[in-house]
């Protein structure tokens, strides 16, 4: 065990664990250091070799640990950086790691197109909190910004580059999780783009987990887009008795009156799902009658949902799916 | 003259052909290190030698083989980096090309020392001509019974195989190297683990410059204590230097570290001075990343001592007063050359080369390209200049691999030194285009209306 200081609370951690898995323990353990837990948007504790990349969660480590007690000379990445017995770690209290992070969100908006009004991951996507929370008010930058052309990857998801960051998520998923990865990272530096070579079509069970996976609104459900926003749907966990020898059915349904709108993994409060689940539960069960509802979720701390005290109504009151908003009228842009 | 340990046979005629080069004396190191050494004692020579990196960082070559790990039925790689793309930099390219032999020696004294049976020679894919001189070499020395199994009868196998990039700048930061090695997209790796524990196909691996891993032949000939004595204490040994530019005789030239930088620049021996008789502007005195330094801190150091070409005098000042010896790439600028350009062309440069894996480096590397290419092309306004400072300065430090610094560090340099070149080129568009490109007519002056 290694005890860990991050931003003067302490906590004591297995060897191995990273700064950042310390500091989302302590943020289980104790809700009101939550706030020092370091934004990630690479790292995905259920996909190996992620992490590392976006350079959001740069911590200051300010003591090495207690054998050896000299800083760390730069920054380092939490996410892949392991603890020491001793060590200590600033992240909140550190104006450097808050001037550097700001720094790296800034360099991750510079080429995003910025089209929140029109993108499906409005309303859960990591980059619009990491925006809000550490983006300047006006950018500096005065360039056109990088484009690419939609792509589709299969005829369930849409690759939308423009909004990509990167974070090689999708990337590991499909390397992970399915089997026969067609899609991954072609050309370099930031003329990298995301993409299946050449133009193929993605065909097997499991990949519409990329979608759940992406941090931003590049990788998106051509079954859901333009349905509703997403804080006009109510979450509710579901489950059916599902054959895919990888997948256990337990989802989450995102319904509008009595439809359900969309099907996703059910993410924890680190917005990472809990199981991915199977192309068959995320695409084609849509019915009411296809699923066992359990009750309403709890949100993670990513969706608007979580700030609407929907949870917390809808578990006074036990609302049935049916007393829950009206359907709205979907929206019915060419860009389907 | 100074001494010469690497590239002093490569005049004579046919030193590329086995025959010769063993005429000459060559593989006595590798029949001294394979007979009469354990490869401990080999390490060792390398580690009494000082023998610093000379691939860029500037690593003690003894102290990371001693890293080297080396656990029980696991194969250990060495892996050469003769990727050479550092731009200003070519001196690898002479030694593989001129005398190939030493260099093949250099690997197996080596792989002897670190007990690898296979090596790998990473070399960038435009150097297609010297991939074959080198396959050629190497099957020379392998019908000499210098490679392949029991060598000299010493139950030491080796094979080393040339592996050619496909002319990616990054696949010379080591990790990148091995990813791409191993048939995968050159991205650079987090470290730890260092490829000393977990390097190529998650075995212990050394990786070192093509110069570094020559070097060992001298240090095995003459005695690692006697190599130490040539150049300064800290910098030991003898340094290719390519040098470019503005100079009388660009070329690649081997120099005893500890030579004065004015020596060298000005005297006949080396760079022959500057050419057409320009006053020296500045120099960038070890490859493309490494800092500017303006002529009144090339040849003195910023506390008035000589400045020498070696390590700790060439890094002396730290960053606001001095630079790099780095990968040796010496390039001169005249009085004529434009420093705002020069920014913007190796700006260009990390942009394009720029593996894209982590957001400062693959978003500030190409938002510091527009905004130089704003400033170079008359276009540029006085706030870009703080606006570049402050984008280099979230790049440096907070990236996954050095390329992230080495894209920071010379523009960094640039404005701290040249400031008011860069304010000269916002306030007298007109004329730096003009000193520039000659475009003035073309780019200035309004087409008569019609
Ligand atoms: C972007 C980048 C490019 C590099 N390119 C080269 C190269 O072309 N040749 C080289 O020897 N080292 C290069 N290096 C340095 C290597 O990572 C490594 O430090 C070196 O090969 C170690 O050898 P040495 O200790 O013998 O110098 C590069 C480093 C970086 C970050
Ligand atoms: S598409 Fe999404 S998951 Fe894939 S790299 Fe881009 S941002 Fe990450
Ligand atoms: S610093 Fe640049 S080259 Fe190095 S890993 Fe990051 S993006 Fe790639
Ligand atoms: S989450 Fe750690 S670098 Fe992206």
């Amino acid at each position: 065990m290694a005890k860990v200081t991050i931003d003067g609370h302490l906590i004591e951690v297995p060897d191995g664990t990273t700064i950042l898995n310390a500091a989302r323990m302590m943020g289980d353990q104790h809700p009101e250091t939550m706030q020092n837990v370091p934004p990630a948007m690479c790292y995905y504790s259920k996909l190996g070799e992620s992490g590392g990349k976006c350079r959001t969660c740069l911590v200051q480590v300010t003591k090495g640990s207690e054998k050896d007690p000299r800083p760390m000379p730069k920054l380092v990445a939490s996410c892949r950086t392991t603890v020491m017995d001793g060590m200590e770690v600033q992240n909140k209290l550190s104006a450097q790691v808050q001037e550097a992070r700001k720094g790296v969100v800034e360099m991750l908006l510079i080429n995003h197109p910025l089209d929140c009004p029109v993108c499906d991951q409005a309303g859960e996507c990591h980059l619009q909190d990491l925006g809000y929370e550490h983006g300047a008010q006006k950018t500096r930058y005065e360039f056109d910004r990088r484009t690419f052309e939609m792509e589709n990857i299969g005829d369930k998801i849409k690759l939308h580059m423009n909004r990509c960051i990167l974070c090689y998520r999708c990337v590991f998923t499909a390397n992970q999780i399915t089997d026969g990865r067609v899609h991954g990272v072609i050309n370099r530096g930031d003329h990298a783009e995301i993409s299946t070579f050449i133009h193929q079509a993605i065909d097997n069970d499991f990949s519409g987990n990329v979608i759940d996976v992406c941090p931003v609104g590049a990788l998106t459900d051509k079954t859901f887009r333009f349905k509703s926003r997403v804080w006009n749907t109510k979450p509710y966990n579901a489950h059916r008795d599902c054959k895919h020898e990888k997948c256990n059915g337990n989802v989450a349904v995102w319904m509008a009156g009595n439809n359900i709108l969309r099907v996703t993994a059910r993410k924890d409060k680190w917005g990472e799902v809990e199981n991915f689940i199977c192309n068959e539960c995320r695409f084609d069960k849509k019915e009411l009658k296809d699923w066992i509802i359990e009750g309403p979720r709890e949100m993670d701390r990513h969706s608007v949902n979580s700030n609407t005290q929907y949870v917390h109504l809808a578990k006074e009151k036990v609302l049935k799916p049916s007393e829950t908003f009206a359907v709205l009228h979907p929206y019915n842009g060419d860009d389907k | 003259m100074s001494r010469k340990l690497l590239i002093d046979k490569a005049h004579i005629a046919g030193i590329e052909t086995f025959e010769v080069y063993r005429k000459e004396g060559g593989y006595q190191a590798a029949e001294k290190a394979l007979k009469t050494m354990t490869p401990d004692e080999v390490t060792e020579e390398v580690k009494k030698s000082g023998l610093k990196g000379r691939g860029g960082a500037g690593f003690p070559m003894g102290m990371k083989w001693s890293f080297l790990a080396k656990p029980e039925g696991v194969p250990r790689y060495l892996v050469c980096n003769a990727d050479e793309s550092e731009p200003g930099t070519f001196k690898d390219r002479f030694l593989m090309e001129k005398v190939p032999h030493i260099f093949i020696e250099g690997l197996i004294i080596s792989s002897y020392a670190l007990g690898a049976n296979t090596c790998y020679i990473y070399i960038r894919g435009e150097y297609a001509w010297i991939a074959k001189i080198l396959e050629r070499t190497i099957a020379e020395a392998k019908a000499n019974g210098f490679l392949g199994k029991n060598i000299l009868g010493k139950g030491f196998d080796l094979e080393i195989y040339v592996h050619r990039g496909a002319g990616a700048y990054i696949c010379g930061e080591e990790t990148a190297l091995l990813e791409s090695l191993e048939g995968k997209r050159g991205n650079p790796r987090m470290k730890p683990p260092f490829p000393a524990v977990k390097g190529l196909y998650g075995c212990p691996t050394v990786v070192n410059n093509v110069e570094s891993l020559t070097a060992v032949v001298p240090i095995i000939n003459l005695g690692g204590s006697e190599y130490a004595k040539i150049g300064t204490e800290k910098s030991t040994g003898t340094k290719l230097i390519s040098a470019s530019g503005n100079i009388n005789k660009p070329g690649v030239y081997e120099i005893e570290l500890g030579i004065s930088v004015e020596d060298f620049v000005m005297s006949y021996e080396y760079c022959g001075g500057i050419k057409n008789g320009k006053k020296l502007k500045a120099c960038v005195p070890g490859g493309s990343s490494v800092p500017i330094l303006p002529h009144d801190l090339l040849f003195k150091t910023a506390k008035g001592d000589t400045r020498l070409m070696s390590y700790e005098s060439m890094s002396d000042g730290g960053f606001a007063t001095g630079s790099m010896i780095g990968s040796g790439g010496f390039i001169v600028y005249d009085e004529d050359q434009c420093i705002v350009e020069n920014t913007y062309n190796f700006t260009r440069f990390y942009r394009h080369e720029s593996c894209g894996q982590c957001s400062p480096c693959r978003e500030g590397t190409g938002w510091m390209e527009k905004v130089l290419h704003r400033l170079d092309n008359g276009n540029g306004k006085i706030e870009d200049i703080d606006l570049l400072w402050d984008i280099q300065r979230k790049i440096e430090g907070n990236t996954i691999c050095p390329l992230g610094d080495a894209a920071a560090w010379p523009v960094a340099a640039a404005i701290r030194h040249f400031r008011e070149e860069f304010e000269w080129h916002v306030t007298h568009p007109k004329e730096a285009m003009e000193r520039n490109y000659g475009l003035r007519k073309n780019i200035f002056v309004a087409p008569a209306s019609a």
